[in-house]
């Protein structure tokens, strides 16, 4: 029984127990992932797993079940119980529960991949880790960590309106970190970025990220942090780097235009969205230097696939064009509820678990600058990078963020070293300061974002230059 | 393919039987989880799935592999072997491997499993929510109810052989009060040993009156304050507080503020971690859990270790080895602060107080903050275990032991251990309430908090900034 097959036996079994609208996803995923601390290896794992989720509409009711089994009987039986569940919710229901129309569409795709993660000895992955963390030690760290993550997702996509598509991703990404611990506080340096860095690529991607070349750099600013002076407080005008812009768009604005947060489909838990639909098209979130795309056919990007897990091809929009915004993440439900035409955003992490609205790969196009010239503009301020600590309220308005280093800027300089830097302030506000943008754009990768109950983690991507804001409040303590 | 419990010895044969002298676990689970979510006051998200996962750990001459699968038939076991097998073959040497858990350590309590919550339908879920619904009285509501049966056995090659069973249950709610264009949100969270505990009306009333009690919120003025925190809130601190300070690689790497012996926190704070009452009963090393104190009466008298960390340190494991445990090390998941009464249950009470334990502390404020529930923290540095964040679902102005008025969302930038610090604790409420952790699974947190009155909590921005 192919797996195709056994996808549209849970469709069917649905369809047979009252469902009008079903749909399944069959998915094998083999992931691999790698620690190193301080010269040792300590933690090698390997998951391999399969199984098959299946959605389904009863009336106004949505079911959705689980099975790691996807054989024909335990497919039938998953449809049914995905029915059983949706008659269940149209307990406390109303009507109006549909989605909008979609094209069935019967496709194939994968991402490029020229080495297989999978294929790479675990001796020589395990000699980069141990050789990165060694090098760490050497120059400055107390405690040095280095570790890789690969995952191989193949998956069937099956519905009720004739939908039949499969998909093999292939993504991977690793990363260094150097803590210094002091007398009375720890400081830590990363490399590429605090979680890694990340892609829709094969190991050829690793490998170019020189995390060896980079090792000593990383433990020696580490140790440097402990006894750089710290952050002043007050408000200045902020350099950010690329990595940490990747988040504040991925928090402040990624999050913000999920359509889901928006209806208030998540206020429970993740939250809601500052941004009111009947504003759409006008609101002005920023300045217009900022343009936002969702773009999910970027190639290489972590957010990046042929069709999101409704079936709806990838397809790239604007969500703020010259600072207005005018798009949204939307799944075909929550469009349906919100009068839009457009889905494409929805993935489910994993085979047991629901599909819904995720960020794909959200990002600001590249601006006319460089970052030379941005410092070089720059008479008072700061430069922050690195992302240390993020926190943004349920609303996805009052943000703020710590970075692993800052930098003072004095007449157009870089100068000393700072310690525990820190900003914040309220997202429009802030965007609305932007006013120089640089063109060395990188697609950063977020491996981590955490949304939906049971949890589920996304991959996304977030294209991001280096960026100067006017008047920010930083330096914000404890104590 | 279900068995839990024939199964992981099964797997250790075949393993011997391939690599000779391998030091072997094997661990299989299942587990039913069910979760029935509601958002605009109608179930929009109801899920359920039955998994069974099988966990491998090879050691063999010097080098440790991993593997994990979801199992259906014996070919996944098959391939499981197989890929852990060629995996140890290349991997690189851990010379800090820990051993395996003696055969004669403890064997785990036996639980005591609540059938009706293990028995749980999509209906019993969907009448706990229409209760919720109702008893918010016409407010929006938005929140799940959520039910938990897991099963699973574990052998390792030296003979050790343990199984365990465990329910776990727990509603968390939201109702929202619309007023002059902007909405007020009030949270109730409740996590009883049993579905059949979880009264849907009682908690939607409660987060119904929170919500009505925010209307009109205003900002303050940044500043330190006083602040009452409801159980929720105390949940974050406690969570963090272990995640951070007692957590034995924290220790072990010298991250942690924790020395064991000395006094550090305030004497009214005793804090153990107890994973008798729900969750797995051993841990992915075959340890049984157990109750571990933190802390007794301030000074800090534990740490949560598993094989490796303990190693380290020189001590026995606690029990507390879980998956993903390379990123966050041996955590406490269970945490229990003891209340400063006998009373099992407090009252409702009118107002926005969750209950009567709550408002007996409020009644000790001169001017401060009620909190209901802290969203979004994240560590700024782990050493003092300092974390920004913010309020949600709930705070107040008290004035002289009465809540005088509504107050939008704090930002508050604070040390955890400067707020628990000797004489920072003014009060413990009378009452512990358990509080679901965020996700859910049998490994999913369930806290048991009493409210706390703190003589300080830096708030450092409002809502606009």
């Amino acid at each position: 029984m192919s797996d195709f097959e056994a996808a549209e036996a849970a469709v069917q079994a649905a369809l047979d127990a009252g469902a009008s609208y079903a749909d399944a996803r069959l998915m094998h995923r083999r992931t691999e992932q790698m620690g190193a601390r301080d010269g040792d290896v300590e933690d090698v794992s390997q998951r391999s797993d399969a199984g098959l989720g299946v959605r389904a509409l009863v009336g106004s009711g949505w079911g959705f079940f689980a099975v790691p089994d996807v054989e024909f009987g335990a497919a039938r039986r998953a449809g049914h119980r995905a029915a059983e569940i949706a008659e269940a919710s149209a307990l406390v229901s109303r009507d109006g529960a549909g989605m909008i129309p979609s094209e069935p569409v019967v496709g194939s795709w994968a991402n490029e991949c020229e080495v297989d993660p999978l294929t790479v000895p675990l001796s020589v992955k395990g000699d980069l880790l141990t050789e990165a963390t060694r090098l760490m030690r050497e120059h400055g760290a107390d405690v040095a960590t280095a570790t890789y993550d690969v995952w191989d997702t193949r998956k069937w996509f099956v519905s009720s309106e004739g939908a039949r598509i499969d998909q093999h991703v292939r993504e991977c990404g690793a990363g260094i970190q150097a803590t210094a611990i002091g007398e009375h506080e720890t400081q830590r340096r990363s490399y590429p970025a605090s979680r890694g860095q990340f892609a829709t690529r094969g190991w050829e991607f690793v490998e170019a990220l020189d995390l060896l070349g980079n090792a000593p750099r990383v433990g020696a600013e580490a140790r440097e942090l402990l006894t750089a002076p710290e952050c002043p407080s007050g408000r200045t005008d902020l350099v950010l780097g690329s990595e940490q812009l990747a988040l504040q768009i991925h928090e402040s604005v990624g999050h913000a235009i999920e359509l889901d947060r928006i209806l208030g489909w998540e206020a429970a838990y993740a939250g809601t969205s500052w941004l009111d639909l009947s504003r759409l098209g006008s609101l002005q979130y920023g300045s217009e230097l900022m343009n936002i795309t969702i773009d999910p056919t970027i190639p290489g990007a972590l957010g990046s696939f042929g069709y999101d897990d409704e079936g709806t091809p990838a397809v790239a929009r604007d969500a703020v064009r010259e600072g207005v915004w005018v798009g949204v993440l939307a799944g075909r439900d929550s469009a349906a509820a919100a009068g839009l035409d457009y889905a494409g955003s929805v993935r489910a992490d994993g085979w047991s678990r629901l599909p819904m609205v995720r960020m794909t790969n959200v990002g600001l196009e590249p601006g006319p600058h460089s970052f030379e010239e941005i410092i070089a503009s720059t008479d008072d301020g700061i430069y922050m990078e690195s992302n240390r600590s993020w926190s943004i309220d349920d609303k996805r308005l009052n943000f703020q963020f710590g970075t692993e280093v800052g930098y003072e800027i004095k007449g157009g300089r870089l100068g000393r070293l700072l310690r525990n830097p820190t900003y914040t302030g309220i997202g429009p506000q802030f965007w609305a300061s932007l006013d120089m943008l640089s063109h060395e754009s990188v697609a950063w990768g977020t491996p981590n974002c955490g949304k939906g109950q049971p949890g589920q983690t996304g991959h996304t991507g977030h294209p991001a230059a280096p960026a100067r804001f006017r008047d920010v409040r930083v330096g914000v303590r404890a104590r | 393919m279900n068995d839990q419990r024939q199964l992981p010895e099964e797997v250790v044969q075949r393993v011997r039987d391939v690599l000779p002298g391998a030091e072997v676990t094997v661990q299989v689970d299942r587990d039913r989880l069910s979760l029935t979510r509601f958002a605009t006051s109608v179930i929009h998200q109801n899920v359920a799935e039955d998994t069974t996962t099988a966990r491998l750990v090879v050691h063999h001459d010097g080098r440790t592999a991993t593997g994990t699968t979801t199992v259906a038939t014996q070919d996944d076991v098959a391939g499981l072997v197989e890929r852990v097998r060629d995996a140890v073959g290349h991997a690189p040497l851990d010379p800090s491997w820990p051993g395996l858990t003696s055969a004669d350590a403890d064997r785990p309590r036996s639980a005591e499993v609540d059938l009706a919550t293990a028995g749980a339908t999509p209906r019993d879920r969907a009448e706990v929510v229409r209760g919720f619904v109702e008893g918010a009285d016409g407010l929006e509501t938005a929140g799940y109810v959520r039910t938990v049966h897991w099963t699973g056995g574990f052998a390792s090659s030296n003979g050790r052989v343990v199984v365990g069973e465990a329910t776990e249950c727990g509603l968390s709610g939201i109702a929202r009060h619309e007023a002059d264009g902007t909405r007020w949100d009030g949270l109730a969270r409740l996590a009883p040993l049993s579905i059949a505990e979880l009264d849907g009306e009682v908690l939607g009333a409660r987060a119904a009156a929170k919500a009505r009690a925010m209307a009109g919120a205003e900002e303050l003025p940044a500043g330190a304050y006083e602040v009452v925190l409801e159980p929720g809130a105390v949940l974050d601190l406690l969570g963090n507080l272990a995640a951070h300070g007692y957590g034995g690689r924290a220790v072990e790497e010298g991250r942690s503020f924790v020395r064991l012996g000395d006094q550090q926190l305030d004497p009214a704070l005793t804090l153990l971690d107890d994973p008798l009452e729900v969750g797995r009963t051993y841990d992915d090393e075959g340890t049984p859990a157990r109750r571990l104190p933190l802390v007794e009466e301030g000074r800090s008298v534990g740490i949560a270790t598993d094989r490796r960390t303990a190693a380290a340190l020189g001590v026995e494991s606690t029990g507390h080895s879980a998956h993903g445990g390379f990123s966050w090390g041996p955590t406490p998941l269970h945490l229990a602060l003891q209340p400063s009464g006998d009373d099992e249950v407090a009252e409702e009470v009118d107002g926005p107080a969750a209950d009567s334990s709550v408002a007996s502390l409020v009644a000790g404020v001169e001017r401060g903050i009620l909190v209901t529930d802290f969203w979004y923290t994240r560590m700024l540095d782990p050493r003092s275990v300092s974390f920004t964040g913010l309020t949600r679902n709930g705070t107040w102005l008290v004035e002289d032991g009465v809540v005088t008025r509504p107050v939008s969302n704090f930002r508050f930038t604070q040390s955890y251990v400067d707020a628990l610090a000797a004489g920072q604790v003014r009060g413990v409420g009378r009452t512990a309430t358990p509080v679901p952790g965020d996700t859910y699974s049998a490994t999913s947190p369930r806290f048991s908090c009493p409210a706390l009155h703190l003589g300080s909590w830096n708030f450092t921005g409002g809502a606009s900034g």
